[in-house]
């Protein structure tokens, strides 16, 4: 790993010379975190490191990085929670992370098949780390991952989807399993289909800190990519999860749970409910899609951006109630 | 991707209908012209604008493909007789609604068929659809997967065997919509099911002012160009290839089609009902599976 090729630097103002040096444990958590260009990671918890994602689309400006990441530190080693959008990025992250421990990444969890959360995963295989995903992962990423690849070269830019690798998990989560970073064990929970058909929580029981991956939005409006009716279902299920604090997918890092829900909870009512009416009354999807959710457009970043493809895809889903 | 599509137009079982044979056999050779174009747009483009089609490069991929769908006849353009809409920038890439309008007073015999045409995708032929004699079809609307910025087509086949297009450019969606199955054991946990909504015809004088129906089949339409993870073989295509809809012996609509249908084929249409009899359909997938339901003409409203 070249960490010396990264800026180092300290926003509390120590100064961290050499390379690949350790960082000293004596810091008060809230103050220790590392930066490297865009990349700043903070420390939301004990031992718990996020990194909070623009609330914009994927562009080369902002290198991929508009979704939140997560570290999570134990005391033989360390697991990080998605790779970022970019391979630039996900280096970023692995400096960063050099900075605030001298632990390997053992492992990498994917919270889900989306581009801006795992295009990044090859800089974490090749730094030893095993990837961990939802059981349907694997057939997620075999059916898109030529196309995200493709797809992603006009928006990105050649530069930044050089060397980009769809990765898949090698390790697979069907229902719940734990991982022991030493004297601190992660709780993994795979989910029905909801934001995608790959939804994993990771849970980290020292702390009660919850990683919801795109499972909560807040900020930047939902994206549909699963069942909605399948979301909103599930969603009593996640709220009782006794977390102290979450870090949704998209948004604040550190939110109080299970108000963090509440946003996207009325959205999707919203939407639903105008979709809903719509084919009572027979009214064709290329028609509904236009007005659907609307009220909300000033709830939301990324608004326009998003709301007719959750709509189309809520339609088609709704059709069959 | 070459590997893939091999599997893709595979011939089903061994109980298909001929119709089925036949499409099969011009869906492959329509297959490996695509591949054809294909290796030479990637071959005399290089940069970063190849990842991208464009209209004139989903141009010459219909041009090289159109002598496999049609032979040598010609295609008469935007005579108004047909039209095709759909939206300017596909929203999610697996849901692209498409309208297709007939105007009966361009094509006073009827129309035959319509073929649905979307050039760059791995099976550019979406679906051709037979529409009955005196069934009364002047607007269908489906949904299909776009992979890429492509022409739309709706190829119009009247009953004296002119043929005429209308074509739109839609840009691919932006972002992480992929034209893939959002809910894969969904899909295949009701798979078969089927739906028939009846509209009745809409208030006031509107052109056409008849009933309509729209028709549901559960069903992933799978494109079949992704491994197993675990056996690393390729999914064979699992798709909706044919369905007919009638009522009592007249024929309204059948379509043969393919991978470019999005999952949970959707159809809607209007159509002039006759007396009595119920609506049936029956379709027809990959594997040989035959799906019928049956329904009865509402009295309400029609
Ligand atoms: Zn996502």
């Amino acid at each position: 790993m070249r960490t010396d090729l990264f800026r180092r630097r300290l926003v509390t103002g120590f100064a961290c010379i050499g390379a690949g040096a350790a960082m000293p444990c004596c810091l008060p958590h809230q103050a220790l975190a590392a930066n490297h260009q865009n990349f700043a990671l903070s420390e939301i918890a004990d031992g718990v490191f996020a990194f909070r994602g623009k609330n914009e689309l994927m562009t080369p400006g902002n290198e991929g990085a508009i979704c939140n990441l997560g570290l999570v530190v134990g005391d033989e080693a360390a697991a990080v929670i998605d790779s970022g959008g970019s391979l630039v990025q996900a280096r970023a992250f692995i400096a960063a992370i050099s900075e605030v421990t001298p632990k390997p990444v053992r492992f990498l969890i994917n919270t889900h098949m989306h581009p801006d959360h795992i295009f990044g995963n090859a800089a974490f295989r090749d730094i030893g780390a095993t990837v961990i995903g939802h059981k349907n992962l694997p057939r997620a990423l075999e059916a898109r991952g030529a196309f995200y690849l493709r797809n992603y070269r006009s928006q990105l830019g050649e530069a930044l989807m050089e060397g980009i690798e769809i990765v898949p998990p090698a390790q697979l989560v069907a229902d719940r399993a734990e991982f022991d970073l030493g004297g601190r064990v992660l709780h993994l929970r795979a989910w029905k289909a909801a934001h995608t058909d790959n939804d994993l929580t990771v849970y980290d029981a020292a702390t009660g800190t919850l990683f919801t991956g795109d499972l909560v939005f807040m900020e930047h409006l939902p994206t549909l990519d699963g069942s909605l009716l399948g979301w909103i279902r599930q969603m009593d299920a996640l709220a009782a999860i006794d977390a102290q604090r979450v870090v949704p997918g998209h948004g604040p890092i550190a939110a109080d749970w299970p108000e963090a829900l509440e946003a996207q909870r009325r959205y999707f009512e919203v939407l639903a409910g105008d979709i809903r009416q719509a084919i009572t009354e027979g009214r064709p999807l290329a028609e509904t899609v236009k007005t659907a959710g609307r009220s909300e457009a000033s709830n939301w970043a990324l608004f326009d951006e998003y709301n007719e493809r959750n709509a189309t895809a809520a339609y088609a889903e709704l059709e069959w109630e | 991707m070459p590997a893939c599509l091999g599997t893709t137009f595979r011939t089903g079982g061994g109980t298909e209908m001929q119709v089925s044979a036949s499409w099969n056999r011009r869906l492959a050779i329509v297959a490996a012209a695509y591949l054809v174009v294909m290796a030479g747009s990637l071959a005399d483009l290089s940069g970063p604008a190849a990842a991208q089609q464009s209209p004139t490069s989903s141009e010459r991929i219909w041009t090289s493909l159109k002598g496999d769908v049609f032979g040598d006849r010609p295609i008469l353009a935007d005579t108004g007789l047909v039209r095709i809409e759909a939206p300017k920038r596909a929203q999610d890439a697996a849901v692209v609604p498409v309208d297709v309008y007939i105007d009966p007073a361009k094509a006073p015999d009827g129309v035959k068929s319509v073929t649905m045409i979307i050039d760059v995708n791995p099976s550019p032929v979406a679906a051709t659809f037979q529409i009955g004699k005196e069934a009364g079809v002047t607007h269908l609307s489906t949904r299909v997967r776009v992979d890429d910025y492509s022409y739309l087509r709706a190829i119009a086949e009247t009953q004296g065997g002119e043929l005429h297009m209308s074509q739109t450019f839609v840009k691919a969606s932006g972002g992480c919509s992929a034209p893939a199955v959002k809910n894969t054991d969904e899909a295949l946990a009701s798979m078969g099911r089927m739906k028939l909504r009846q509209f009745a015809p809409a208030a006031g004088e509107t052109a056409g002012n008849a009933p309509e129906l729209q028709l549901m089949i559960r069903h992933p339409n799978n494109s079949g160009l992704q491994r197993d993870p675990l056996t690393q073989y390729f999914i064979p295509a699992h798709f909706i290839q044919n369905f007919s809809i009638s009522q009592g012996d007249r024929l309204i609509l059948a379509m043969e089609g393919g991978i470019s249908i999005s999952e949970d084929p959707n159809f809607r249409f209007d159509f002039a009902p006759g007396a009595g009899s119920e609506i049936r359909v029956e379709a027809t997938d990959t594997e040989g599976k035959v799906f019928r339901d049956q329904w009865p003409l509402e009295a309400a409203g029609l």
